[in-house]
């Protein structure tokens, strides 16, 4: 699955492990979501839809 | 496999490091026990069995880092890693047994059960999710760089 959370978190000045921080998980699982190695389950998906304040279909793209 | 240290793994390893421990004990107890006073039955196979016993805590201490590791990527690669571990042991057991059956290789496992063969799978498995996540790095630093 494809997303926007390499844009969403450069447009908040974030590194990697800021976004992991306040996701409460990994820098690696940050990384492997990013690069589309890794697709969230739908708590962890909302959990990054509450942190950039979006739907979660703005930062999930169908492929 | 550089995860950062979850309370998960830090139970993981001291599980680990308490049921290997006691394996090396009872392991040369009993191959010393064995070797110079054979105890009767049915006392022989209690004792017998006393070694296998921390190598099934292993197994469970495995299985409970996959239902306490909070961290769900993480846990994909812990199971990942177990499925490898399985195919591995399945793989060379299988393999073995045939060997042994049109009497290639002699019978017996000379020690080498399949649990031997599924810790031996746990490291092949650590090995490709370490690759995996190199790769991944990589990728992410080149993005980063472009």
């Amino acid at each position: 699955m494809n997303n926007r959370l390499r844009v969403l978190r450069a447009e908040k000045g974030w590194s990697q492990q800021d976004l992991a921080d306040r996701l409460e998980v990994s820098r690696q699982s940050v990384n492997a979501i990013e690069t589309g190695k890794y697709d969230p389950s739908l708590p962890l998906a909302f959990r990054l839809a509450d942190v950039f304040g979006l739907p979660i279909e703005s930062i999930f793209l169908r492929d | 496999m550089a995860q950062p240290h979850s309370p998960a793994i830090r139970r993981y390893a001291r599980r680990l490091t308490l049921f290997m421990g006691s394996f090396m004990v009872l392991m040369l107890a009993m191959g010393w026990l064995f070797r110079h006073a054979p105890p009767p039955a049915p006392w022989n196979i209690a004792l017998a069995i006393l070694p296998a016993l921390p190598v099934l805590g292993v197994v469970w201490t495995v299985m409970r880092l996959l239902v306490e590791e909070q961290d769900e990527f993480w846990r994909m690669l812990f199971v990942r890693q177990a499925l490898i571990a399985t195919g591995f042991c399945l793989g060379v057991t299988t393999i073995w047994d045939f060997l042994q059956n049109f009497d290639v290789l002699p019978a017996g496992h000379h020690g080498f059960g399949a649990a031997f063969f599924w810790f031996m799978g746990l490291g092949v498995g650590a090995i490709w999710n370490g690759f995996e996540l190199r790769r991944m790095e990589q990728n992410a630093a080149a993005d980063e760089a472009s």
